[in-house]
């Protein structure tokens, strides 16, 4: 019998994509236990559940839950103490003409 | 066979099994302890709510009711956690009446730690998230207090005749 293994974190990217706009494979997440930062593609994912459990890859604390219903989802990220999304460089306001 | 994270390896020496009684106080087994009491061999159906049945399956272990006969409890819920950090929420009548126990052999074999041992609580009348793998006690509750999956969508109650999944099925 085999030891139960993870996915990393790259395999929330099509899963997330239907909640959110960004894209978040390339986000950062810090742990809410361990304080562990690092980006959501690191995390170990285990999928062979009734939903995805994103887990920090230094403590092993859950630090995101994706349950997938028939027509509606679950998102839990109390493991998460932040997100930090990347974005294209904001425009500089014109300012008055 | 599911799992939400890794396999807890737990030794028999430091394995103990726990009800905590809504008052405070705590009833604990060892591992010996528990293959003192009477034993049975319960086949059951096993439904998960990942669209999958086995039927005819044999384990061994200890009735609940066994193991709460003289627990002093007024509570109506029961949250079972486990080593690794799992819990599940059931009603604490179904942990009664010949319906829940606390196995520890599959299949005439011990339960390998991939499938929840060295024990994990077995209540085949509802879906298999509630059989709570490595499970290492049991909390009585006046309040209902959702588990793990049931935090996360998942149904309070997992009737499987009911379909009951998610939240609201």
């Amino acid at each position: 019998m085999t030891e139960m293994s993870y996915l990393d974190g790259n395999m929330l990217d099509g899963p997330l994509r239907e909640l959110f706009a960004v894209d978040l494979s390339t986000a950062i997440g810090r742990c809410e236990n361990c304080g562990m930062t690092g980006s959501i593609a690191s995390l170990h994912v285990f999928s062979h559940a009734p939903g995805l459990v994103a887990r920090c890859p230094s403590c092993e604390s859950v630090m995101l839950r994706l349950v997938r219903g028939p027509d509606r989802a679950w998102l839990d990220l109390r493991g998460t103490t932040f997100l930090q999304v990347p974005l294209p460089l904001e425009q500089t306001h014109p300012g008055p003409l | 066979m599911l799992s939400a994270g890794p396999t807890p390896r737990v030794s028999l020496d430091t394995w103990e099994f726990v009800i905590a009684a809504e008052n405070g106080t705590e009833y604990r087994w060892s591992w010996q302890e528990l293959m003192a009491l009477p034993q049975e061999t319960p086949m059951v159906d096993i439904h998960c709510v990942t669209h999958w049945s086995k039927l005819g399956t044999t384990w061994k272990g200890v009735s609940l009711d066994t193991l709460l006969d003289g627990v002093d409890t007024g509570a109506h819920f029961a949250l079972a956690h486990s080593y690794g950090g799992y819990t599940t929420n059931l009603p604490l009548d179904d942990l009664r009446g010949g319906r829940a126990w606390v196995a520890h052999t599959f299949d005439g074999a011990p339960l390998p730690p991939e499938h929840g041992g060295p024990a994990r609580l077995l209540v085949p009348h509802l879906y298999f998230w509630k059989s709570a793998k490595w499970v290492r006690g049991i909390r009585l509750k006046t309040m209902d207090e959702p588990g793990f999956w049931e935090t996360a969508g998942y149904h309070d109650y997992g009737d499987p005749w009911r379909e009951q999944r998610y939240q609201g099925d």
